[in-house]
């Protein structure tokens, strides 16, 4: 009797200690779900990918591996910087289908920029090539998202239309630019922002680097944050939730590098990189399940102890950590984002307000074709081609992305971070499903079901919030 | 005898003060198409007194505050703002003349706390063009202070808000950027009978620091507790003014439907002849 009482006391102060942390940190309890939420994905489907094929990782599976986690940031990355675009769309009532079509024809213009225009011009290898073509690729999204834009605020017609329409034609026009043949290869310079060749690494130098500046700005905001409102005498946290934030923070940021840093370039590469260098390759003992390589007489061969190289952050996460930094601060710093959130909430307020909402919609279109660019760029330089059927259907994953992150289609919510976590998570369910060896048809079933599920849970948490 | 006469100074400027009117409306009218919506109306209103505007729907009471509002042009007529004559031509010209609107659906936007809602379309910024969110709660938690002591929820959206909260959102928003001149739209259609109370309170304490206030109202009793004078509308046209002592609520009621001017009210242009 008496344990059983002192087991449900401490059950009681447990919840209530849980319940005072949330509190005092004022963490985002939707944000904090969504992490357990992933969290739970994936061990689910370590295990279960333990059971068809013992692995390396954390509980037996191949899920939760450096090489399976690693390869899954970088195959978010397109999904994700576009989701931050659709964010603030959705926040603004509106929604665009056209993403995926313009992001074939972004990257198919590209890629004939680079290889047809360009390349006979000025000679192949030329430093102008990649530049141009970045260039061209982000103008040509911002103009064609400001195109949509200015049909929907200045045309009046619903943004549904005007990028349904959009979704049909511009992957014609994408075709027409292709004539439905793949366009390769690309410029040498440009495919390092695709992040599968070893240049386009970090490595783990750097990427610590990288890790401890940015525990340090995690410290700054906390401590200035703290200042401002000390300043203002406002209501301060408790300094043990200033505490917890640092710590949550550094430890993620921490965590997540020493993962990324211990993701062993593959057999080949490591192989290629010492040949060409001429490295001398130690001798060692034959093992297949090793990382490093070494020379078992006068053949390479894998083992545990060798030559071995780190990854480190891969250029596309790079992009998608700055555009989800520089994304976040426009929606919640700056002038701009909160025009955004405000027409989302009351679009008949703001304009009493004097906010000029047509062209603020055309702006975040434009934002929005301008991500599109960023990801056409990306996914081009990592396949080194591109066709029209390139990002194809990817409007679903983004638009999904955001819907799960939180992002509400009534208009006036959703955030940033959210959106990206719910990138993270389209792509670990698709991931482990590929582990799985599942078939694509059933993996559309699930996330679909995925999706109405994640909607179906946002309202009765925030019915229960209210 | 030294405070007397203290006293009959102070006296002497407040009724100073009090002879110029802080609006005073002149033969205003407005026709849409070949209809007389407003058809020469005048009213005044004296800081820190609150004037009713009655009548029908359609009897021109909002047109005519839309008109000082700056969302309609005038046809014709003049209008003195502290005895000067001012243009209104848009809301932006009312603002710079120190008159806000406070309209029936309040404006807000739910999804933003009070602190945004108050500098929508007037940040605050920083040196770095960033929003300056803490000055912005800042200011908030001056101004409710001073209107609604008892709010407390500064960081959640004002959806969350309970309407008498929401309508003070909105009255703060209007007297922030030092408004003279307020005109409320029906503030209390929505509310129910303590958040009604609750406004009462804020009107009375606005009066206190010299606002004047035009307030739009479809219920007698609101006007008869909170309005020093009141102003009915019929056609298009003024009815009378009268003040709210020197006339019973059943008279005003013959105002506004007849157009029957009582004899404590000055008549208008539209007064039923006897």
């Amino acid at each position: 009797m008496s344990t059983e009482n002192t087991s449900a006391q401490s059950a009681a102060e447990k919840k209530g200690s849980i319940a005072r942390f949330i509190e005092g940190t004022e963490l985002d309890t939707r944000m904090l779900g969504m992490v357990a939420a992933l969290f739970v994905i994936w061990i689910g489907f370590d295990i279960a990918s333990g059971i068809i094929r013992p692995g390396a990782g954390l509980l037996g599976g191949t899920f939760l591996t450096p090489r399976n986690l690693w390869t899954l940031l970088v195959q978010t990355s397109p999904i994700a910087v576009m989701t931050t675009g659709m964010v603030l769309v959705i926040v603004m009532r509106h929604i665009d289908l056209s993403v995926g079509s313009m992001l074939s024809l972004v990257a198919v213009a590209g890629a004939v920029l680079q290889v047809f225009i360009l390349a006979p011009a000025i000679g192949v290898g030329h430093p102008i090539i990649w530049i141009a073509a970045i260039i061209a690729c982000l103008a040509l999204g911002a103009l064609v998202g400001a195109f949509n834009g200015f049909l929907t605020a200045y045309g009046k017609i619903p943004a549904f239309i005007v990028t349904l329409g959009g979704l049909i034609a511009y992957s014609g026009v994408a075709f027409l630019l292709a004539r439905g043949v793949t366009v390769a290869p690309l410029d040498k310079s440009f495919k390092l922002i695709g992040g599968n060749i070893p240049a386009s690494w970090l490595g783990p130098f750097w990427s610590w680097v990288l890790a401890i500046v940015a525990c340090l700005l995690i410290v700054f905001a906390v401590v200035n944050g703290r200042a401002q409102r000390k300043r203002f005498h406002f209501p301060l946290r408790p300094v043990w939730a200033e505490a917890s934030l640092i710590a949550i923070g550094s430890v993620a940021v921490i965590g997540t590098t020493w993962v990324i840093n211990s993701y062993p370039w593959p057999f080949g590469l490591i192989r290629d990189y010492a040949l060409e260098n001429n490295l001398t390759i130690p001798a060692g003992v034959e093992n297949r399940a090793g990382d490093a390589i070494c020379m078992a007489g006068d053949k390479i061969v894998r083992c545990t102890e060798g030559l071995i190289f780190y990854a480190g952050y891969a250029v596309p996460v790079l992009i998608v950590l700055a555009v989800g930094i520089v994304m976040s601060f426009i929606a919640s710093r700056t002038r701009f984002g909160r025009y955004v959130y405000s027409i989302g909430g009351n679009p008949e307020a703001a304009e009493l307000a004097g906010i000029n909402t047509k062209l603020m919609t055309v702006k975040v279109f434009a934002l929005m074709g301008l991500l599109v660019g960023v990801s056409a760029i990306i996914l081009s330089a990592r396949l080194d081609a591109a066709t029209n059927a390139l990002g194809q259907l990817s409007e679903l994953y983004v638009i999904a992305a955001a819907v799960i992150g939180g992002t509400s289609l009534a208009g006036g919510v959703g955030t940033i971070y959210g959106a990206l976590l719910g990138a993270l998570m389209m792509q670990s369910i698709q991931s482990g499903m590929g582990l799985l060896n599942l078939e694509a048809a059933f993996q559309n079933i699930v996330v679909g079901v995925v999706l109405v599920i994640a909607v179906f849970l946002d309202q009765l948490y925030r019915r229960r919030i209210k | 005898m030294a405070n007397i006469e203290t006293v009959n100074e102070v006296n002497a400027a407040d009724a100073q003060a009090a002879n110029v009117p802080l609006v005073d409306i002149k033969d205003v009218s407005i026709a849409f198409g070949g209809i007389k919506a407003v058809d020469h109306a005048s009213v005044d209103l004296f800081p820190g007194e609150v004037v009713a505007l009655l009548g029908h729907n359609g009897a021109g009471k909002s047109t005519l505050i839309k008109i000082l509002s700056g969302a309609y042009p005038r046809d014709s007529g003049q209008i003195f703002v502290r005895g000067e004559e001012a243009e209104i031509s848009n809301p932006r010209d009312a603002k710079a003349y120190g008159i806000e609107t406070i309209y029936q659906t309040l404006a807000l936007a739910d999804n933003v706390d009070a602190a945004a809602n108050l500098f929508l379309g007037r940040e605050l910024m920083t040196r770095w063009g960033t929003l300056d969110d803490t000055a912005m709660e800042a200011e908030a938690r001056k101004v409710m202070g001073r209107l609604n002591p008892n709010f407390k929820r500064f960081k959640e959206p004002v959806s969350s808000l309970s309407g008498g909260q929401r309508q003070s959102v909105a009255i703060a928003r209007a007297i922030l950027f030092n408004a003279r001149i307020l005109i409320m739209d029906e503030p209390t259609a929505a509310l129910g009978p303590q958040e009604t109370a609750q406004v009462g309170e804020l009107i009375k304490q606005l009066k206190k620091d010299g606002i004047g206030i035009f307030l739009i109202s479809h219920d007698i009793e609101d006007v008869f507790d909170l309005c020093d004078r009141l102003a009915v509308m019929k056609n298009g046209q003024m009815v009378g003014s009268a003040k709210v002592g020197d006339v019973t609520k059943d008279e005003v009621l013959g105002m506004i439907i007849l157009g029957k001017c009582p004899p404590g009210a000055t008549p208008g242009p539209g007064a039923l002849d006897e």
